[in-house]
């Protein structure tokens, strides 16, 4: 079977999977949880708790502030202290509850056994209230609500599932350990969603350097006998699990500019989200908890760890339980060392789409001094999204935002290819960032222009 | 926290790549036909390649320190490269202050002036060969061989084989009798046939740029493309009359048709960025150097060729664009 990739640009960094034989550990309580409210894309969810409440595991603590928001859950149970802004992990203030956490005492409406539930409910209605209510959100970065997107709008029909295992960022593990140990309530949570999309087939994309993932989801998929549902090979190759490369590589469909997944018939959900799915729709337990890698490079194998951990839990305290920060560390990466956030505030609080803590040394990630573009098109070659990186980085260098959206700029998805590669080590994204940012900027003022003229012309 | 951490927007990891790096893999590359030619022209054609090399390094590190007062830029190999390359231009029997003047259009007419590394319009090595071919030309078509570590077996002496065959044409022999003379074949051109040390041997330029591909230092598509026009063209008019119009392998292997398509079409700052501006750009120099041998007054035309499309390259970069994800 050939392998699947998507079709232009893309970057082979070494996968770097050293926390790969580390089984999932389950983190211990810690004294205090501070739960975002801003941990999910869309508008921040409203607490529905008041200080000096007490709460319980798995209760809601805040509800949806919008469509596109999600309901957030009590990760542990104890009395409310607080509900204050409070720094994120980049230093931005974000409003949080604070919880001091007493006893471990759950809602009883979740179903805390180990018994995997294979029927699937037949009414689609509660399967989607479900996973609404059970506040799941797409945990393959974008932390996108979940149930927004198995609702595809009127006239739009979903003509595949795809489930992102490719975890194509290096040094995480954590999508390739729930791969290994819950494959069964994996595949049962695709199933869920398949249902969801009205029976559409699924397929579970894997990148070729988890061989033992790819054996496990296939056992687990013969054994459960879901219909529709089959695993296929990827190539390593980042960024591989990008949702617009992932649909390129399976379906052979680009989705165009603008667009959304669904337009080309697509529906892409990562294996964390398909096991949150589950927890939420068969064991009524809401996403409080998550899978997250300790690692880095250079460190010592007693300090790499996948941690099953209790969403709001400090930053800080998970390190401390890992063995504290070694030496070797120069900079703190939250998430993949591709796309995730260097930590500045590390006693920030973890949040759903929280997937590693990089500990990464000063070799392997300070910036090299920039030199001159010898314009060796290595940042073109390296796009995905077959841009130009260093037209975009001198076009924004000008200021000239009509050839900027000309060029596309508004298309990039920021997974850093381009800088990876660039000889010169021009900081290219971090140029590109900023006039997405602008052409976006401009392209929704001439719609919401285009909106209001078109209202006034109803008049 | 007592320890500063370093915070910076991702990415935070890179390839392990840089300017110099690619220069010295384009050195490497260059290695095999440095030898052949060492190996052919002996001390003479090793002087002529330290000084060379020499020179450009010594220049750009003069007059960016001096006069441009700007932090050194010869750490990144670039001068390396263009001397070398400069020298594999000249006859190994060229007096050595001519190789100074070369480089000194190399470096800081050619590059330097226009700004350095990656602002320059003309390939640096070129321009400062062509200067020197109009500047001295009995020097720079002297082509007496010097004294090798090895002995060449059919060493043309005195002239390359495309100015050899200019002279007889214009004294009215036909090609055939042109190559019964001078007992070319195929395995003479790939080896050796008397010239330069970029044109002495295709079959070692070819080594070098396999190495470049495999370390995906360049694509194959200017080459491709110059090389591909050449033949074509070579083909059509040797097929009308072979007894004016030399053949495609003559073509493809002589006077620098190999050293300019693999080495110095592809040369970055002065070729398109896209893959189809390339091959445009290639096909072009192809054209140019093809109508040069054949209607021309100069018997190789390669150079000219690069330095006149290198005049087209900010065009077809304006042109020509990468295919874009979800565009039409």
């Amino acid at each position: 079977m050939g392998k699947l990739t998507f079709s232009m640009g893309g970057v082979h960094p070494h996968d770097s999977k050293f926390a790969r034989e580390c089984a999932i550990e389950e983190l211990p309580l810690p004294p205090t949880v501070y739960v975002s409210m801003a941990q999910h894309l869309g508008a921040p969810a409203k607490p529905v708790v008041a200080v000096g409440d007490t709460v319980k595991v798995g209760q809601v603590i805040a509800e949806p502030g919008g469509f596109i928001s999600a309901f957030v859950h009590s990760p542990a149970s104890g009395t409310v202290k607080s509900i204050a802004p409070r720094k994120d992990l980049a230093g931005n203030p974000v409003m949080h509850v604070e919880i001091a956490v007493e006893g471990d005492e759950w809602d009883p409406a979740i179903d805390r056994t180990k018994t995997l539930v294979t029927a699937i409910p037949e009414d689609k209605a509660v399967i989607l209230d479900r996973i609404k209510a059970g506040g799941v959100v797409g945990l393959g970065g974008a932390t996108f609500p979940t149930h927004v997107k198995l609702s595809p709008p009127p006239g739009k029909v979903a003509e595949c599932l795809i489930i992102n295992g490719t975890e194509c960022e290096p040094y995480l593990t954590s999508d390739y350990r729930i791969m290994l140990e819950r494959p069964k309530e994996i595949v049962v949570g695709a199933a869920i969603m398949q249902k969801v999309l009205g029976g559409c087939p699924c397929v579970i994309g894997i990148e070729e350097n988890k061989p033992e993932a790819i054996r496990t989801m296939g056992a687990a998929i013969a054994e459960l006998g879901y219909p529709g549902i089959e695993v296929k090979v990827l190539k390593k190759r980042y960024p591989q699990g990008g949702e617009k490369q992932l649909i390129d590589a399976v379906m052979k469909r680009q989705v165009r500019s603008g667009g959304l997944p669904i337009d080309v018939g697509a529906v892409v959900q990562n294996a964390g989200t398909a096991l949150a799915v589950y927890e939420a729709v068969q064991k009524n337990k809401p996403l409080i908890t998550n899978v997250l890698t300790v690692t880095g490079d250079h460190i010592p194998g007693n300090l790499q760890h996948n941690y099953l951990f209790r969403i709001g839990a400090p930053l800080s305290f998970i390190m401390e339980q890992a063995g504290g920060i070694p030496q070797t560390a120069d900079k703190l990466v939250s998430g993949g060392p591709m796309m995730g956030k260097a930590i500045s505030n590390p006693d920030a609080t973890t949040v759903k789409g929280s997937s590693a803590i990089l500990y990464l040394s000063e070799a392997s990630t300070r910036r090299q001094a920039t030199t001159s573009c010898i314009r060796c098109g290595k940042c073109a070659d390296a796009c995905p999204m077959g841009l130009e990186p260093f037209l975009l980085y001198r076009l924004y260098k000008a200021a000239d935002l009509d050839a900027l959206e000309k060029q596309a700029a508004q298309d990039c998805i920021e997974c850093g290819c381009c800088l990876y590669s660039c000889p010169a080590h021009i900081p290219l994204l971090d140029h590109i960032r900023q006039a997405k940012g602008q052409v976006m900027g401009v392209i929704r003022a001439r719609a919401a222009a285009a909106k209001a003229a078109a209202e006034a012309a109803k008049k | 926290m007592d320890k500063k951490y370093i915070v910076s927007p991702s990415p935070h990891i890179h390839a392990n790549i840089s300017t110099t790096s690619i220069m010295r893999d384009v050195i490497i590359a260059l290695c095999p036909a440095i030898l052949v030619s060492v190996l052919a022209y002996g001390w003479a054609e090793l002087l002529v390649l330290a000084v060379s090399v020499a020179s450009c390094v010594l220049l750009e590190w003069a007059v960016t320190k001096w006069m441009l007062k700007k932090p050194s830029t010869i750490g990144d190999l670039s001068a390396v490269v263009t001397g070398l390359l400069l020298a594999m231009n000249l006859p190994s029997a060229i007096p050595l202050w001519i190789v100074f003047i070369g480089a000194f259009v190399s470096i800081c007419v050619a590059k330097l002036s226009f700004g350095g590394i990656g602002q320059n319009v003309f390939n640096p090595a070129i321009t400062g060969r062509v200067f020197l071919l109009v500047s001295f030309p009995a020097q720079m078509t002297d082509w007496t061989p010097t004294p090798g570590f090895v002995a060449i077996p059919d060493a043309v002496s005195g002239a390359t084989p495309l100015s050899a065959l200019k002279e007889a044409l214009k004294s009215g022999s036909t090609i055939p009798q042109f190559m019964d003379a001078h007992s070319y074949d195929l395995a003479s051109f790939l080896w050796d046939a008397g010239a330069s040390a970029g044109e002495l041997s295709a079959g070692a330029l070819l080594l070098g740029f396999i190495y470049l591909l495999i370390r995906r230092v360049v694509k194959p598509w200017i080459p491709i493309a110059v090389l591909g026009t050449m033949a074509l063209i070579s083909a059509i008019f040797h097929g009308v009359n072979p007894d004016l119009y030399t053949g495609v392998p003559f073509n493809l292997m002589t006077g620098g048709a190999m050293l300019g398509a693999l080495f110095m079409a592809t040369d970055y700052v002065t070729s398109p960025m896209s893959t189809l501006g390339g091959v445009i750009y290639g096909i072009g120099i192809g054209l140019i150097a093809m109508m040069i041998r054949y209607f021309g007054s100069y018997p190789e035309g390669m150079s000219f060729a690069i330095l006149l499309m290198n005049c087209t390259v900010p065009l077809l970069n304006i042109w020509f664009h990468q295919k874009k994800y979800g565009r039409a």
